[in-house]
């Protein structure tokens, strides 16, 4: 029956053309950040700038991690790592033990932790920057790792997927730790951490690109250099004013920006795209 | 849904939870409360006192003819935004889901461009399309086109909307794909053997099987360009020329940093409050709305 609706011949190879022709425009702009990152900036000031790498990908790289614009690349990705594991482990732990006790405790004030606690599924940070930014201002938080990770995990979404999770462990297994005597937190870490093993794994993906990739939060808070972040980096290395732009430079640190989530997307594929499942349902 | 079996105790429960409490009470709470108290005062020039006014902030916002504007920028924004995420994701999903192998291949080639911050996409368009030394702007430039985001307010939407939408295409079509794979081949192969041509299942029976996938899909692009698009707009255009790419959030943070009018500020996050609150639940409607299905 398989091809009454598949293709096969001219329809085929017209299938494939579609498809390669979009995978092409989708990785056009990149394959020209590439290219400007392995060219000298006469070659790029003077349009229209070469479609085939050149040689000076070594220096133009050295250039960026070592010295940069206004701080070594190479520190703004260390900033970028810290944040970006900041927000996922932690705001994975944090989820893991609150979920666990909304799950499998009956407590006088439950509710109210619960309502707590989801109300903040509804109100993205870009919403509330300048009283957070008061708020992290007077907690001496400016230009700090805790700064730019703490506010970023006060959100429920994983805390919301655990609960989902945990509701489907089956009541039997925690019945029988009862019975044995176990401890909650002995269930806690023999039993329900290794089941959520794959959940953990999946939203780690989906919460480290998305810790990776801020913008709005890191710019308020770090105004020395020292604590830029890769992503939001970029944009200081721009001069003010009519100066040029050091190109080669800025697009090899745009390349060094997108590699570690495209790294992690591409390498953990399966895991991605099942978090990106679970935490939009 | 609740658990049958449970354990016992109060104290244990409420150590569990206050790492989250606290981190929600102090950068949520405090916030978002902060963020509705200012939005009733005017601060005065020198931040020394507040000046109560009641809903004055929200009257003058509603009469600011540059508030109006980034309303009427937010909506023209994100229906383009949604419109050129998704039609050319599901194009290529559909080309896609016609193969019997290799499906698995082109989703590896297209779906990265995901993982590529919207500053970063910024940026890669920007450098594109830059006055002086873009590569797009130079052809353009030959064929006769004088490209100038710059200072042209049009160009800019134009640009903006595209660098925000490239990534969302990857997103998209790992959505649709996966909606269309659901379909059950044989449906549609009976359509086929009945003499029904591609279009012709494609728009009736494809498309309507796959409108949950669809109808998700706009709303959390919606969402997207709502809240998700300050990195773009901020790397490329600045908001500008004329405040033409200034959408409801960019202006929040112009007010509020930049203006450093925060009463202004402040009820501006209080109405985009309302605006997440209706998206929400028209979000929960779609749940709904699929467990029925």
């Amino acid at each position: 029956m398989a091809g009454m609706v598949e293709k096969r011949g001219l329809g085929l190879w017209l299938t494939h053309l579609g498809l390669i022709l979009g995978v092409a425009v989708i990785a056009f702009p990149i394959w020209l950040a590439f290219i400007a990152s392995t060219v000298s900036q006469p070659e790029i000031v003077r349009p229209p700038m070469p479609l085939l790498p050149g040689d000076r990908f070594l220096e133009n790289y050295r250039d960026a991690l070592y010295s940069g614009v206004n701080v070594p690349v190479a520190r703004m990705l260390f900033n970028s790592f810290v944040m970006a594991m900041g927000i996922a482990l932690g705001k994975i732990a944090i989820s893991l033990l609150s979920a666990f006790a909304i799950v499998y405790f009956r407590f006088p004030g439950r509710l109210v932790f619960f309502w707590l606690i989801f109300l903040t599924l509804m109100l993205p940070v870009e919403v509330r920057i300048v009283p957070t930014y008061e708020v992290a201002a007077r907690f001496g938080m400016l230009n700090s790792y805790p700064g730019l990770i703490f506010p970023l995990i006060a959100s429920a979404t994983a805390t919301f997927l655990f609960r989902q999770f945990f509701l489907t462990v089956p009541d039997e297994l925690a019945e029988a730790a009862r019975v044995d005597g176990a401890r909650p937190m002995r269930f806690f870490v023999d039993i329900l951490l290794p089941m959520s093993r794959t959940n953990i794994a999946a939203l780690f993906v989906i919460l480290f690109i998305y810790g990776w990739n801020q913008y709005l939060w890191p710019l308020l808070i770090t105004t020395e250099p020292e604590m830029n972040t890769i992503v939001m980096g970029i944009k200081q290395m721009f001069p003010a004013g009519d100066d040029v732009a050091d190109w080669p430079v800025i697009m090899a640190t745009s390349i060094l920006a997108m590699l570690p989530p495209v790294l992690v997307v591409m390498f953990m594929q399966k895991l991605f795209v099942r978090g990106l499942v679970e935490s939009e349902k | 849904m609740e658990k049958r079996v449970t354990f016992r105790g109060w104290l244990l429960p409420v150590l569990l939870l206050t790492p989250q409490v606290a981190v929600t009470l102090v950068f949520f709470f405090w916030p978002a409360g902060q963020a509705v108290w200012q939005s009733l005062f005017i601060p005065d020039p020198f931040g020394l006192s507040a000046q109560f006014v009641g809903l004055g902030n929200f009257e003058f916002l509603l009469k600011d003819p540059y508030y109006r504007a980034s309303f009427v920028t937010t909506a023209i924004f994100s229906s383009l935004v949604t419109l050129i995420s998704m039609v050319p994701a599901l194009w290529l999903a559909v080309l896609a889901d016609r193969l019997i192998k290799g499906s698995g291949t082109y989703r590896s080639l297209l779906i990265w461009p995901y993982a590529v911050a919207p500053a970063v996409a910024g940026v890669l368009w920007l450098f594109m399309f830059n006055t002086r030394v873009g590569v797009i702007a130079w052809y353009l430039g030959l064929l006769g086109y004088d490209w100038n985001h710059v200072l042209n307010g049009t160009e800019a939407m134009g640009l903006v909307v595209v660098a925000s939408s490239w990534g969302r295409i990857s997103y998209n079509f790992l959505f649709f794909l996966a909606g269309l794979q659901a379909i059950p081949r044989s449906v549609i192969e009976a359509a086929a053997i009945d003499g029904a041509r591609f279009w012709k299942r494609f728009w009736t029976i494809v498309f309507p099987l796959l409108s949950p996938t669809t109808f998700f899909l706009l709303v959390v692009n919606v969402v997207y360009a709502f809240f998700e698009t300050f990195g773009v707009i901020h790397t490329i255009t600045g908001g500008g020329p004329q405040q033409a790419t200034t959408t409801l959030v960019y202006k929040v943070f112009a007010d509020g940093f930049v203006g450093q009018d925060l009463g202004s500020s402040a009820a501006q996050s209080v109405i985009l409050l309302v605006v997440v609150g209706i998206l929400t639940v028209i979000q929960f409607r779609w749940i709904e709305r699929r467990v029925h299905y």
